[in-house]
C-alpha cells in the first residue's frame, strides 16, 4: 500500500514524460482495438450483405464469381439462365419465393438491375432488414426506376427525374439507350449494402431497351419506347435469381437438385457460407493492418522503456534515499514495476476511451457513408485479450528497467550518485 | 542502555576491498562505540569513506573481519535481513538530497516508519506517527505551517533538518550522518550541530558523522581518521 501510494506520487512528479508515454500506449491500443473493431464490423456488414436468402442460382460458375455478380454486382455472370428453366426450377415444392436478377447495363457506372417487385418484398440484409423506400414508390410501370441511395445522392437525381441507362458496362454515347428513357419513382433508403450502388428496374423494362438490340449491337429496325410496349416483354433470359426456401431444413437437398439439373448446367450457393469463404480470402488485409498495429505497440512499449529508463537516472537519489531508510531491493524493483503498471493502465483506459470516443465521432459519418452502423458494444473476449497482452508486454519490458534499479541499487547503496 | 550492554558498534579487523583490487579500500583495526557516543570520521574525498558507511549500514559486507551492531554479526544476517536490521536501527542522513521531492516534510519524515515496524511500533508508544513526526520537526525548529508543505520549497538547512527528523523517528540506536553539514554555510552548520547533538542526545543515539572538516572534530567525543586510499571506486560519487 505504502509502495503504491509512493509509485503514485513518484509519477505524479513526472507527470510530463509519463503523461507522453501514456499517450503514446493510448494510441497504440486504440489502433489495435480500433483495427479489430473495424474488422468485425466489416465481418458482420459483409456477411450481412444478404440474409434470409436461402440460395443464390445461376448459370454454372464458382460460387464465388456467382455471389460477387449476383450480390457485389461485380465481374460478369459466364451465362445466362433460361427463363424456362428459371420457371421450372421455381415451381418446385420446396421453394417459397424466387426473385429473379438481369444485369448487364449501367447508368453512369452504376449497375442496372432488373427484377421484379418481389425483389423489395423478399430482399433482406443485416439483421433481416427490408429494404425501405426513402422517397417514392416501387416500380410498376416498364420505364420506372428505382435508385439506391448512393446512386441518387452522388448523381443529384430525385424522384420524377429522367435517366437513360447504356448498354453493358461502360458509358458510350453509341450503347445508350437514348431512346428510351426512365423515370425515378423511388429512392431507397441507405443500406450498406451493394444495393445502395444499384439501379433498379422491371425485368420488362430491360426488355424494353434490347427489343430492337441484336448480340449487343443495335438491330436495323429501330423501335421507340411506346412501340417497345406492344410487344411481349417477358424476358427470354435471367442472369440469377435468389430463392427462399419453406423451410431451411430444405437447403442441402434444394442445392444439390439445382446442381444436378439436367436441362442446362447450373449453379447453387448459400449465400452465408460463400460469403463467409470470401472473407478469408479477402481478410488477409486485416492481419496485415493487425500486424502494423503490433508494430505501433511496439514501438509504444520501446518508448515507455526509453522514458522509464532516462528517468531512472534522475530517480537514483531517490532510489538511495529509500535505501537507507530500509527500503529492500524488492521494493525498488516493485517500485519500478508498479509505476509501469500505472503507466499502462493508465495507457490501456485512456486508449479505450479514445476507441470510443472515435466510434462516438465517427459512427454518424460512417454509417451515412457507408451504411455501416458501428456497433456500440462493450469490448469482447478479443479485445480484452489484446488489452491484458499489452499488460503483460509492458511488465515484461518493465523488467529491464526494473532488474537494472536492482542493480544498481544493490551497487550504489547509500551512496548519493548525484 | 547500561554500559553492561554490548558495544552499540564494534569492528573487529575489518577490511574491506573492491573485487580486482590490489589494496584494501577500508581497513579498520578496532573499533568500539558504546551507547550515545559521537565518534567524528574524517576522511578526504577517495579515503573510502563511502564503502565505510556502507559497511557500517549492512549494505556491503567486510572482506575481512567482522562487524556486530548492538550485538549482531551484520554477516550472520541475509540481505533481506540486513536491509531490516538497517531499516529498524540506523537512521541515515546524507550530504544533500535527503528528501523525496514528491513528499511533503511530515510524510517524508513518517515514511522511516513504512519500513520498520520496529520504528513505527516506537514512534506510536506515547502517541500517533504523525504527532512523534511533528514533536520532531519542532524540536529541530521546523514549524508547524511547514509540516504540510512541499520540501522543494526549503532552503538547504531546513532540508538538512528534516532529514535529522527522518533519521531519528522510532528512535534508531545509530545515526550515521554523511558530510551532512557540507551544503551548509558556517552560520547554518553550527546551528544544524547544536540542534542535531541536542537531538541524539536526547535520545541517547550512537553518533557516526563523517566530514572532511577537521574544524568540527573538536564537537566530537571521539575521532578517528580513514587513511588515504588507492581505490578511486569508492570516490567516484563524491564531489
Amino acid at each position: 500500500m505504502t509502495l503504491l501510494r509512493l509509485a503514485l506520487k513518484s509519477a505524479r512528479f513526472r507527470r510530463v514524460s509519463l503523461l507522453l508515454t501514456v499517450l503514446s500506449i493510448a494510441i497504440s491500443v486504440t489502433l489495435l482495438l480500433g483495427v479489430d473493431k473495424t474488422n468485425k464490423e466489416a465481418k458482420s456488414s459483409l456477411l450481412n450483405t444478404v440474409s434470409e436468402t436461402d440460395l443464390i442460382v445461376g448459370a454454372r460458375s464458382g460460387p464465388t464469381n456467382l455471389l460477387l455478380y449476383s450480390v457485389f454486382r461485380v465481374g460478369n455472370a459466364t451465362n445466362n439462365v433460361s427463363w424456362e428453366t428459371y420457371e421450372e426450377l421455381a415451381a418446385m415444392e420446396e421453394i417459397a419465393w424466387t426473385v429473379p436478377i438481369s444485369l448487364g447495363d449501367s447508368h453512369r457506372g452504376f449497375r442496372v438491375m432488373g427484377t421484379t417487385g418481389d425483389y423489395f418484398e423478399h430482399y433482406r440484409y443485416g439483421d433481416k432488414q427490408p429494404l425501405t423506400l426513402k422517397n417514392g414508390k416501387q416500380f410498376d410501370e416498364v420505364y420506372d426506376t428505382v435508385l439506391g441511395a448512393d446512386v441518387a445522392r452522388s448523381l443529384g437525381y430525385s424522384v420524377g427525374d429522367k435517366i437513360v441507362l447504356s448498354h453493358g458496362l461502360v458509358s458510350a454515347d453509341f450503347a445508350d439507350h437514348k431512346d428510351k428513357p426512365f423515370t425515378v419513382v423511388g429512392i431507397l433508403e441507405k443500406t450498406g449494402t451493394p444495393v445502395d450502388r444499384t439501379v433498379h428496374v422491371s425485368l420488362a423494362g430491360i426488355e424494353a431497351i434490347h427489343i430492337d438490340w441484336q448480340g449487343g449491337a443495335r438491330s436495323a429496325v429501330q423501335l421507340d419506347a411506346q412501340q417497345a410496349l406492344q410487344f411481349d416483354l417477358t424476358p427470354t433470359s435471367i442472369t440469377a435469381f435468389m430463392v427462399g426456401l419453406e423451410n431451411k431444413a430444405f437447403t442441402f437437398r434444394v442445392q444439390r437438385e439445382i446442381n444436378e439439373y439436367n436441362d442446362e448446367p447450373m449453379s447453387a450457393i448459400i449465400p452465408g457460407a460463400t460469403l463467409a469463404e470470401f472473407w478469408r480470402t479477402i481478410s488477409t488485409i486485416e492481419q496485415i493492418l493487425f500486424v502494423i498495429s503490433g508494430f505501433v505497440l511496439v514501438a509504444g512499449l520501446l518508448g515507455m522503456l526509453t522514458t522509464i529508463l532516462s528517468t531512472l537516472n534522475e530517480r537514483r537519489r531517490e532510489i538511495a534515499v529509500l535505501r537507507a531508510i530500509g527500503a529492500r531491493a524488492i521494493h525498488v524493483v516493485l517500485l519500478i514495476l508498479l509505476e509501469i503498471l500505472l503507466v499502462v493502465f493508465a495507457g490501456c483506459v485512456a486508449g479505450v476511451a479514445m476507441l470510443y470516443g472515435l466510434l462516438a465521432v465517427g459512427r454518424p459519418i460512417i454509417a451515412d457513408r457507408f451504411g455501416v452502423n458501428l456497433a456500440y458494444s462493450w469490448l469482447d473476449q478479443t479485445q480484452l485479450t489484446i488489452l491484458v497482452s499489452v499488460i503483460l508486454g509492458a511488465v515484461l519490458v518493465g523488467l529491464i528497467p526494473a532488474f537494472i534499479a536492482y542493480r544498481r541499487s544493490l551497487q550504489d547503496g547509500l551512496a548519493l550518485k548525484v | 542502555m547500561t554500559v553492561s550492554d554490548p558495544a552499540v558498534i564494534d569492528l573487529d579487523h575489518v577490511t574491506f576491498r573492491w573485487p580486482g583490487q590490489e589494496t584494501d579500500t577500508v581497513a579498520i583495526e578496532e573499533l568500539q562505540l558504546q551507547s550515545g557516543e559521537h565518534l567524528f570520521v574524517r576522511g578526504p574525498s577517495g579515503s573510502g569513506k563511502t564503502t565505510f558507511l556502507n559497511l557500517l549500514a549492512g549494505i556491503n559486507l567486510p572482506t575481512g573481519g567482522k562487524i556486530r551492531l548492538l550485538g549482531t554479526d551484520l554477516a550472520s544476517l541475509s540481505p533481506s535481513k540486513r536491509d531490516r536490521f538497517r531499516a529498524d536501527h540506523i537512521g541515515v542522513v546524507f550530504q544533500q538530497f535527503n528528501l523525496l521531492p514528491y513528499l511533503t516534510m511530515l510524510e517524508n519524515v513518517t515514511l522511516s516508519c513504512a519500513f520498520s515496524p520496529r520504528k513505527k511500533a516506537h514512534a506510536v508508544k506515547s502517541c500517533d506517527i504523525a504527532a512523534s513526526a511533528r514533536h520532531l520537526l519542532r524540536s529541530l525548529n521546523l514549524a508547524d505551517e511547514l509540516h504540510n508543505a512541499s520540501v522543494s520549497k526549503l532552503s538547504v538547512g531546513q532540508q538538512q533538518r528534516v532529514a535529522v527528523a527522518r533519521a531519528l523517528i522510532g528512535g534508531p540506536e545509530i545515526l550515521i550522518a554523511d558530510e551532512p553539514t557540507s551544503a551548509l554555510d558556517a552560520d547554518n552548520r553550527d546551528r544544524f550541530l547544536d540542534l542535531l547533538f541536542q537531538e541524539v542526545e536526547a535520545k541517547s543515539c550512537t553518533l557516526v558523522f563523517v566530514s572532511h572538516d577537521q574544524q568540527l572534530a573538536k564537537r566530537f567525543t571521539r575521532s578517528i581518521e580513514l587513511t588515504e586510499a588507492s581505490s578511486d571506486r569508492t570516490s567516484g560519487g563524491e564531489q
